[in-house]
């Protein structure tokens, strides 16, 4: 069994702040982790190694300050490391993005078969959801988005089992490997890394692929000539017109207050008075 | 990959010579088991101010199985403002499984060429919209909040927020056809039904046949819905923050909530907490949520809470704090401690109903 795992290393965005006065990101001392999402796939592709034996090699599409969170994940239990870098990937939309990852994967199957393909359900800065089924379109394998558990997989078979978020309920579907899973969150717990990994992850030689080694013939593919979407502005959300209006009494006690809300409110919308009226009676 | 590297550019860009002639606004009606997901309504309300400002007709697309309402469901669509609907049903179509939708939608984008393709940012949604895109090697913007017509070049300009909501982009495809967008159901308003309207079905066949497709649909299981919160579609909400301060004090909450029939919201450090499900929190990483009336009891109003409830007809804010952003956007405000507000409001609002109800 031989399980890819899709990682991206994301600027911790609950510690982004925006610059008050020129509405620009301030990523200054902003650290970098591994997307949260992602680590619920590298978790279930290990589980699956440890039921199954196998290999699991993590990939990402980055800067070089990305191999920090391949090792992070190697330091977890991932058997290799692949770091697809190039300047001429900067600027890559979603459609870009699952190109180069794709061809990069191609050029894993080189050496070894892939069976299965692990993306997070979705990364917490561009949040589109979008380049895992992209790269199971352009390696035409079968697309399993929002899986919520990996039921059972045959490997003489080829036959995998998987339990898939819907709307409005769960699918249990049948596939072939080779197969993407988008593994949905809370589905499982990152593992702590025992010493040993931990001691490989620190010593491991990472490859490190430039476009071309990456398997990238032209150009044109990835980047921002690669990428049909272009941002066009950046900017901050425009404050209302209005300041909430605030409802004082005298004293401040609360009973005044909720009365004095009370009659303002319904005589400034009397339908929702009646609809009120009507639900709750 | 990098957003540095993703400057925004000015520069006018033509469009490649083979997409010249994509014309329509379409939208994929989103229906599994013979139920359209309202999220379709909604983009059909939106599309059908894109297709007014290009001047061209508004479609939809009904992909379903032949047991299926597919014409029913046609015939709500053109209520919804649609012109045209295309309609594939077939055997293979029935649940839904990537493979054969993309198949299905991918070959009509191709044959009758739109413009401008949305689908509902849902799990279907989703799923379906990255997949095409990608078999039709066009753009895709995802979960946007504002779609407009750039009338000099007659792109489509798709706002959505970046990280987690505190910035908003425009992006726009300009070379590429169709410029595909998916939209979070709530986002957009909810069209008025337009009894009497009427448009023109275009059936298509549709040829796959079941063994060809590998992925197989073996059960489904409903979700069990009789206790589960809805609230991207309830009229009224009451939601409690932090500064309820703790689980016993958000009962207050709930108390209110049961006064007058409504939903109870929450913000993440809430659902973090434990003092309540998952489902019930609003903002960014939660749900979307466009009630007439929205009680924030001890929320900040952080923007990834804000881009959630924003849609809100009518807001009410009760902080201790009077510098609290939320203020900034609420309609109606109260300094004070929620934990004796609250209660107070319960009471009031108790009363004045029971007073109508008397006076009828
Ligand atoms: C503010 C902003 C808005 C954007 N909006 C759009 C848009 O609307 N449409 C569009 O096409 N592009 C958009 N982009 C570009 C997009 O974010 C990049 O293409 C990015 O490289 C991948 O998209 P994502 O972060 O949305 O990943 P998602 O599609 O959300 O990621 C899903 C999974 O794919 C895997 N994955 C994603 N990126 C990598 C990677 N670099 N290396 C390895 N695995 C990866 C991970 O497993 C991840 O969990 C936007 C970028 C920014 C900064
Ligand atoms: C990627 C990302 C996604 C996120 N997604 C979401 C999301 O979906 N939803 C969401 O809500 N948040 C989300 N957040 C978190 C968000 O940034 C805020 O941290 C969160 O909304 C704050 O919740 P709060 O207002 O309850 O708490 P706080 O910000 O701690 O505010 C508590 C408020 O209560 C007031 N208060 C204190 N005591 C009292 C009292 N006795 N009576 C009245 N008022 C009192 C305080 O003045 C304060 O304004 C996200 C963050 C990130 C980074």
């Amino acid at each position: 069994m031989h399980s890819v795992v899709c990682i991206k290393q994301v600027p911790d965005s609950a510690q982004i702040r925006v610059h008050p006065v020129t509405n620009t990101i301030m990523r200054q001392g902003v650290p970098a982790i591994i997307n949260p999402y992602d680590l619920f796939a590298l978790e279930e592709a290990l589980r699956l190694k440890d039921q199954l034996g196998g290999t699991v090699t993590v990939i990402t599409m980055g800067p070089p300050m990305a191999e920090a969170a391949l090792r992070k994940c190697l330091s977890f239990g991932a058997d290799d490391a692949i770091l697809i870098s190039d300047r001429a990937f900067a600027g890559s939309d979603t459609l870009a993005t699952s190109y180069a990852l794709s061809a990069a994967i191609r050029k894993i199957m080189e050496d070894m078969q892939v069976d299965l393909i692990f993306t997070g359900k979705q990364t917490i800065d561009g949040d589109t959801a979008q380049v895992g089924p992209g790269i199971a379109k352009r390696l035409d394998y079968q697309l399993l988005t929002y899986v919520s558990k990996v039921v059972e997989v045959n490997p003489q078979k080829k036959e995998i089992l998987v339990e898939r978020r819907a709307e409005g309920g769960v699918q249990l579907l049948k596939t072939s490997t080779p197969c993407l899973i988008t593994m949905l969150e809370g589905t499982n717990e990152m593992r702590f890394g025992d010493l040993d990994d931990l001691f490989r992850a620190a010593r491991h030689e990472l490859k490190v692929w430039n476009r071309e080694q990456a398997g990238i013939d032209e150009a044109e593919m990835v980047g921002l000539k690669g990428s049909p979407t272009v941002v066009s502005k950046v900017f901050a959300p425009k404050p209302r017109s209005k300041r909430a209006e605030m409802i004082e009494v005298h004293d401040g006690n609360p009973k005044d207050l909720a009365i004095t809300l009370l009659a303002k409110v319904f005589t400034q919308h009397p339908k929702l008075e009646q609809e009120i009226a009507k639900r709750a009676l | 990959m990098s957003e540095n590297a993703k400057k925004p550019t000015k520069k006018k860009v033509e469009l490649l010579p083979q997409f010249v002639n994509y014309r329509h606004v379409w939208v994929c009606i989103e229906s599994e088991r013979g139920e359209v997901h309202p999220v379709s309504w909604e983009l059909l309300g939106e599309g059908r101010k894109l297709a007014n400002a290009l001047g061209v007709e508004l479609c939809g697309v009904v992909i379903c199985g032949p047991g299926e309402r597919g014409k029913a469901i046609c015939g709500e669509a053109f209520q919804y403002g649609a012109d045209k609907c295309y309609l594939l049903q077939d055997d293979v179509l029935t649940d839904y499984r990537n493979e054969p939708y993309t198949k299905a939608l991918t070959d009509l984008v191709n044959t009758y060429q739109p413009e401008i393709l949305m689908l509902g940012a849902s799990t279907l949604g989703r799923d379906l919209a990255g997949s095409v895109a990608t078999t039709l090697g066009t753009g895709l913007v995802a979960d946007c909040t504002e779609l407009v017509i750039d009338t000099d070049t007659r792109n489509l300009a798709s706002t959505r927020p970046t990280f987690g909501g505190s910035l908003l982009c425009t992006i726009m495809t300009q070379r590429h056809r169709p410029q595909m967008a998916t939209v979070r159901p709530r986002v957009m308003a909810m069209p008025e039904a337009e009894a009497g309207r009427n448009g023109e079905i275009i059936e298509v066949a549709f040829s796959m046949i079941e063994t060809s497709i590998i992925t197989k649909v073996l059960e489904f299981i409903a979700d069990d819905t009789r206790d589960k919160p809805n609230l991207p579609f309830a009229d009224i909400i009451v939601a409690g923050g932090r500064g309820m301060k703790n689980q016993e004090n958000f009962r207050h909450v709930w108390d209110l909530a049961r006064v007058l029939g409504a939903e109870v919201g929450a913000s993440r450090p809430v659902v973090q907490a434990g003092w309540a499900e998952l489902d019930r929190q609003v903002g960014q990483s939660g749900k979307t949520v466009r009630p007439k009336l929205y009680i924030a009891a001890g929320i900040s109003g952080a923007i990834q809470h804000r881009v959630g409830m924003d849609g809100a007809d009518v807001i009410i804010a009760i902080n201790i704090d009077a510098n609290a952003p939320i203020f900034d956007f609420a309609h109606y405000g109260i300094v004070g401690n929620a934990n004796t507000v609250l209660p107070a409001l319960t009471e009031a609002f108790r009363s004045h109903l029971a007073q109508m109800k008397q006076t009828g």
